[in-house]
């Protein structure tokens, strides 16, 4: 396959996702329902970019566009130098093999039915990746391997492995066929805190080990989005409110929302805890159902001015590549 | 200071078709007035179980084998779990808040039932009085309009609303100790630190002792004043919070902290996690549970039985061979 070796492996732009609101017997749009609204980002390739933000804040919902499992009503997402929401349905199935997806859930997401192997090997199949029966059989094997999983636990099946056992498994069947872009949607968040880390440091270890393996690396917990990533975006109502490099976001987050979110996590170090800011915010995050005008932050806002009410402030780029959606900084 | 709770040598059992379970081996700790403790672990180390069964809710195949839990120069583990004597602590001098505001709220009651209740059975407030007690406990724990959502049944409220309504409910009876179960876990963050600070609030305010029992380390970090670390149903260390985050000695505590990412770590810091899984706790070996994930081991460790707490200074008690030999680990990851 020849693709464009361009920096960028996805280039999404202006991605807006609504859900139509039905009422009554007849089923009558009567609103949407805001999810994403006017996003734009890119990721380089080999690279990870953090997507962080509360429930609802519209996610999910980027990392399901981009694998065209929902079809976005407006704006584009430039995969490999090709748009993807105006792919034709045949094509859909390359899109699905060049670009993977980790759940969250390691329980749900695995088939209790069917064995390791056979889960592992599935896209293998479905994709007709491999040629031969031998050929599928070194594959399997060099995917349990690459997971750090033993291939002789391949005919057991999902429950006679532990939580951190099972994403690895995860892991195995989106790497079969070779992705050049994983979505990697809270892979760690259902795993206890010991196990979390070995998953992290596997996730960092293939990236090294596969040239130009990219991450779309979605999760709510900041301190490991901050780790994995190498640009960190972080979204709000359904918009990027600020886009900087990791180390950038947290010596120099910008963005009120930020700030908040950078101080409600707590840092394991009472020493350091001692001096840091802590921004308590109002209220909770309303409803994409009924976004508040201009600045979807503003009636949380510290900062907020009558003019954050007026018009959604656009994100634009201070310098360095560091991107904020805030007319008060 | 003076001790509130002091809870001794806790054991608590679950018999099952595969056997033992020990999830509670021999727990003890104490909390004293106005104080916050933290009691951390990863899930099935009996974190919440201990807790459980200082409330005696434990019910079969589960049962508190033997220990003591001194309330108050009382030991409330002579009390009938369902006997008057129980009832008059449970809920209403030792409260509880548990993880999931979705299911520990009755689903058919309005929330000024599920409050009222709390009232006329511990309190026999009745009628108006029970309904403005229970407007004011809304008011506290910052419900907006709480003159209006009282009426309101629970899935009419968000899931950091409901979490403050499991709060109000807690601290109706002006209760001495409030454990809260990994209170914030299925909360969004910002939530999360406000929820907190609530707690805090609550606790210098009306003069509570507070157990936040959680896997966060951070949220200890900020929050409590000594914690204590737990490990297939035993304390494995224990100091105030400065002790176990600035010189934690048990391998396991040091694994934790090395294996958590930090907001304020320097780039490119790798994580060491600790390899191997958490103990079934079916059938232990009598030797340290921790022994086959730990990179400190010695050969006394799988000739001796699991060492019990021994002093370090102050406050800092571990539960290790390599301590005791007068040897100090490598410092944690800064």
């Amino acid at each position: 396959m020849s693709q464009p070796q361009n920096d960028f492996i996805l280039d999404a732009r202006d991605l807006k996702m609504y859900f139509p609101v039905t009422q009554g017997l007849l089923r009558r749009k009567v609103a949407d329902v805001k999810a994403v609204d006017g996003v734009t980002f890119k990721i380089k390739r080999g690279k990870t970019l953090g997507l962080v933000g509360e429930s609802g804040c519209g996610k999910t919902t980027i990392g399901r566009c981009v694998l065209r499992l929902y079809k976005p009503v407006g704006g584009q997402i430039i995969f490999n130098g090709e748009d993807v929401t105006s792919l034709p349905e045949k094509r859909l199935k390359n899109l699905r093999c060049n670009v993977a997806l980790i759940f969250q859930d390691p329980y749900s997401s695995l088939d209790p039915r069917q064995n390791a192997g056979g889960i592992i090997g599935e896209p293998l199949k479905i994709h007709n990746w491999v040629g031969t029966n031998s050929e599928y059989e070194d594959r399997v094997e060099q995917l349990f391997r690459l997971v750090g999983l033993d291939p002789s636990m391949a005919n057991r099946f999902p429950h006679e492995f532990s939580g951190g056992q099972r994403q690895r498994i995860g892991i195995a069947r989106a790497l079969a066929c070779d992705p050049s872009l994983i979505i990697c949607d809270e892979p760690i968040s259902a795993l206890d805190v010991s196990i979390q880390a070995q998953i992290i440091n596997l996730l960092e270890k293939l990236q090294e080990g596969i040239r130009g393996l990219t991450y779309l690396f979605i999760a709510h917990d900041l301190s490991v989005v901050k780790h994995i990533s190498d640009r960190v975006a972080v979204m709000y109502l359904g918009r990027i409110v600020e886009i900087t490099s990791s180390k950038e976001l947290y010596e120099n987050p910008l963005h009120p929302y930020t700030r908040a979110l950078l101080s409600a996590v707590p840092i394991a170090d009472p020493f350091v805890e001692e001096t840091r800011e802590r921004i308590i915010l109002k209220g909770e995050v309303p409803s994409p159902f009924n976004p508040p005008s201009g600045c979807p932050f503003h009636p949380r806002c510290f900062m907020a001015t009558p003019e954050c009410s007026q018009a959604v402030p656009p994100l634009r780029d201070i310098g360095g590549g560091h991107e904020v959606a805030c007319i008060r900084v | 200071m003076a001790e509130l709770l002091r809870v001794e040598n806790l054991r608590t059992q679950f018999h099952t078709d595969s056997g033992l379970v020990k999830a509670v081996d021999g727990v003890s700790y104490h909390i004293e007035e106005q104080e916050i403790i933290g009691l951390v672990g990863e899930s099935g180390c009996g974190k919440s179980v201990s807790q459980l069964s200082v409330m005696q809710l434990i019910s079969a195949p589960g049962e508190i084998a033997s220990g003591k839990v001194i309330f108050r120069g009382q030991d409330l583990l002579q009390f009938k779990a369902n006997g008057p004597e129980m009832r008059s602590v449970r809920g209403a001098k030792i409260a509880m808040i548990f993880q999931e505001p979705m299911t520990s709220l009755n689903p058919v009651l309005t929330i000024n039932r599920q409050l009222t209740e709390m009232l006329e059975l511990h309190l026999g407030m009745n009628g108006m009085a029970a309904r403005e007690r229970a407007i004011e406990l809304l008011d506290i724990v910052g419900i907006p309009s709480a003159q209006s959502r009282i009426g309101d049944y629970p899935h009419q409220f968000s899931g950091g609303m409901r979490q403050r309504v499991m709060i109000a409910i807690a601290l109706s009876c002006n209760p001495d100790i409030l454990i809260a179960d990994e209170p914030t876990t299925a909360l969004d963050v910002t939530t999360q630190a406000q929820l907190l600070e609530l707690m805090k609030e609550i606790v210098e305010r009306f003069n509570t002792s507070l157990v936040i029992v959680t896997h966060n380390l951070g949220v200890v970090a900020r929050y409590a004043q000594r914690i204590y670390i737990m490990y297939a149903g035993r304390i494995i260390e224990e100091g105030t919070t400065k002790d176990i985050f600035g010189d934690p000695r048990h391998p396991y505590t040091i694994g934790l902290l090395k294996c958590i990412p930090r907001l304020d770590e320097e780039e490119g810091r790798k994580l060491v996690p600790i390899e191997g899984l958490p103990p079934n706790l079916i059938n232990m070996p009598p030797t340290c549970a921790f022994l086959p994930r730990c990179s400190y081991k010695t050969e006394r460790c799988s000739r001796e039985p699991w060492p019990p707490l021994t002093h370090h200074y102050g406050q800092h008690y571990v539960s290790c061979f390599i301590n005791t030999e007068g040897k100090t680990y490598e410092p944690a990851a800064k």
